[in-house]
């Protein structure tokens, strides 16, 4: 389940406790999952059904793949802050011109995915700060969703819905679709040489410049990738909530950054885990609406949920990370 | 030392020029009318980013990774803080401001015991901070006495001879902020943890501490401001401080502030407040919709980072 780290150079005894160490940091993820899961389960045992996972889990398919998309980002050492109006963008374009005007739809979505790429080239070729960059971008993404959509509105295109409202038999969708997400980011990040260039792109950068990668690729092909699941995430909730608002994803920028890092993933040196990250986004959606409503905590206290559980597992985290010495 | 001069005198003036021209474009756009008033007007909204922009400078200029992203919900808390301990009366006017600096502050110390603590980027541990400050804020600031005392919304507005008192204040505070910065021990500690931790720490600059105050410092001065902002525009509200994310890093960073640390710039900050506001006059002057201006808004600051950044770390 965890991520493959490297191993460094240490004597066998060592060894075991920091691979002991790190398999608890790996897990990590899970665990608080569970917990969430087991809160929910003792809290109201009815919410553990076919139906009330579909429900609980029904906003979690955007969030997942919105924290991949930031993964890809952080993967690079960079950080997305445009991401949520960047989904909001998507979701406004899919209520409008993919119903109306699949083609030109098409276009657009596709065209916004190759400004994210160029931004990685930016980024990359100026050196520029990705933070400030794309915060510029937030507002840039913001103002095309009002200009596409100035008012609450717009459909969602039959398909979409049709996919979105999909009812498997036992297993209900939302699980299905995470499991997929994970599957397919673990495989072509974590399990293709490519994927390890591009996390090495993180990791140690002048090593991989030496070794003859281009880093401006690697740049240009992570942003691409945040770029292509913001789209997948925008219509994914739009799939979900049928019509759009040009405000829709804001709150998705800092539940993605925290999805990432609550699923293990570190802000420098390519050290990020798309399985944890979908994991991480499954117990941010189900820790911040389902736990608390359970709880009987007033829907104010929603985000400090989302901080509190980021702080626990990060404290947790030390306290392994300190084993693994 | 005058080679550094030289070099640190570059990048602000390019902001100066900018709200120069942008300003010069509105005028003539409007044939010269309003001239004089949008100097004051920008004057006194430049005053809130400036205040939070020289906190975040600090930070910023402690090196890569240091920023401090809970400012907006600070800001909001703090507001609503000093509204509430002010209650309308003007008595408790210099209460209230106490009040929102020792939240503000408060903040800006829990963000870096996080930091130490959990050994965490500081991205992170003031994001999950603002996680939960902003829901202290929501439930806090629910069913209160918003509105400023009469007298602390008449002094954040006042003006003299078409000069926001309050910016006068803040240029006297910036040039405090500028000798801290260049030629007291705190600066010069901050200045040399950006340049390369290490070996700061190896000369005997107590990294920690110096952190801790820095952030503190930004906490504070986001805490201030929220005060300030809700006696101007009369009324605090979750929201308030929503625009100074973006608007204190960009006036960092417009301002020549290095991003990689180590090396920061004061004057800068209020030359790219004044861009930022008078930019935003400008459109609004256009008329054009709020989509059109955020959608400029977002692609300006891109165009200027762009145009401004991309020096290399020297290493």
């Amino acid at each position: 389940m965890s991520a493959p780290i490297d191993n460094g150079f240490k004597g066998s005894a060592a060894r075991n406790a920091a691979a002991r160490a790190r398999l608890l940091r790996g897990l990590l993820p899970a665990l608080s999952l569970a917990l969430v899961l087991a809160a929910i389960a003792w809290l109201n045992p009815r919410a553990i059904s076919y139906f009330g996972f579909s429900l609980m889990l029904n906003l979690a398919i955007p969030i997942a793949l919105a924290t991949i998309a930031q993964m890809f980002v952080i993967a690079g050492n960079e950080l997305d802050l445009s991401i949520g109006t960047f989904v909001g963008f998507v979701g406004c374009v899919t209520a409008t011109w993919l119903k109306d005007a699949p083609l030109i739809g098409v276009a657009i979505l596709a065209g916004s995915i190759g400004i994210y790429a160029l931004l990685g080239a930016l980024i990359h070729l100026r050196n520029l700060p990705s933070i400030v960059v794309t915060l510029g971008m937030s507002f840039v993404w913001q103002g095309l969703a009002i200009l596409v959509l100035p008012k609450p509105g717009g459909k969602a295109p039959d398909w979409l819905l049709a996919i979105m409202s999909f009812k498997p038999p036992l297993i209900p969708f939302p699980i299905i679709a995470a499991l997929l997400i994970a599957a397919v980011v673990h495989f072509g990040l974590m399990r293709t040489s490519y994927g390890a260039i591009l996390r090495g792109s993180g990791g140690n950068p002048a090593a991989l410049r030496r070794a003859g990668w281009s880093l401006l690729k690697t740049k240009i092909v992570l942003f691409a990738l945040a770029g292509l699941f913001g789209v997948l995430s925008g219509m994914a909730l739009i799939g979900i909530t049928t019509s759009a608002d040009a405000n829709i994803g804001n709150g998705y920028t800092l539940l993605a950054i925290a999805g990432v890092i609550l699923g293990g993933g570190e802000f420098v040196g390519g050290r990020v885990s798309p399985i944890g990250a979908v994991i991480g986004a499954l117990t941010l959606a189900l820790a911040a609406s389902p736990l608390l409503t359970f709880m009987h905590i007033p829907p104010d206290w929603q985000v400090a949920a989302n901080g509190a559980i980021l702080i626990i597992v990060l404290a947790a985290r030390v306290l392994i990370s300190r084993r693994e010495r | 030392m005058a080679s550094l001069k030289t070099l640190l005198a570059r990048p602000w003036i390019w902001s100066f020029v900018g709200a120069l021209l942008v300003w010069l474009a509105t005028i003539a756009f409007t044939g010269g009318y309003g001239a004089g008033g949008m100097v004051t007007a920008a004057l006194s909204l430049a005053v809130f980013t400036v205040i939070v922009g020289v906190g975040q400078m600090f930070v910023i200029t402690l090196g890569p990774g240091n920023v401090d992203l809970s400012l907006p919900a600070n800001i909001g808390l703090a507001s609503a803080v000093a509204m509430k301990v002010m209650g309308g009366s003007d008595a408790m006017i210099v209460v209230g401001l106490l009040a929102a600096l020792a939240c503000g502050a408060a903040i800006g110390a829990i963000n870096y015991l996080l930091i130490w603590a959990l050994r965490i980027p500081p991205i992170i541990a003031t994001l999950s901070a603002s996680f939960i400050i902003q829901s202290v804020d929501i439930s806090y600031g629910r069913g209160l006495q918003i509105k400023p005392p009469p007298g602390f919304a008449d002094f954040t507005n006042w003006q003299v001879l078409g000069i926001p008192v309050l910016a006068i204040l803040t240029v006297l505070f910036t040039i405090g902020a500028a000798i801290a910065l260049q030629r007291m021990i705190y600066g010069r500690s901050v200045l040399a943890i950006g340049q390369n931790i290490r070996a700061a720490w190896l000369a005997g600059v107590n990294v920690g501490r110096i952190r801790f105050l820095t952030y503190t410092l930004s906490g504070a001065l986001g805490g201030i401001d929220g005060a300030l902002l809700a006696g101007y525009f009369r009324g605090a509200n979750v929201d308030i401080g929503n625009e100074y994310l973006l608007a204190s890093i960009a006036v960092v960073v417009i301002g020549g502030t290095s991003v990689a640390g180590g090396k920061a710039n004061v004057p800068g900050v209020w030359g790219a407040a004044l861009f930022l506001v008078l930019l935003l006059t400008m459109l609004n002057t256009f008329g054009v919709s709020a989509g059109v201006r955020l959608l400029l808004t977002g692609l300006i600051i891109v165009g200027v980072i762009t145009a401004a950044g991309g020096e290399k770390t020297v290493r």
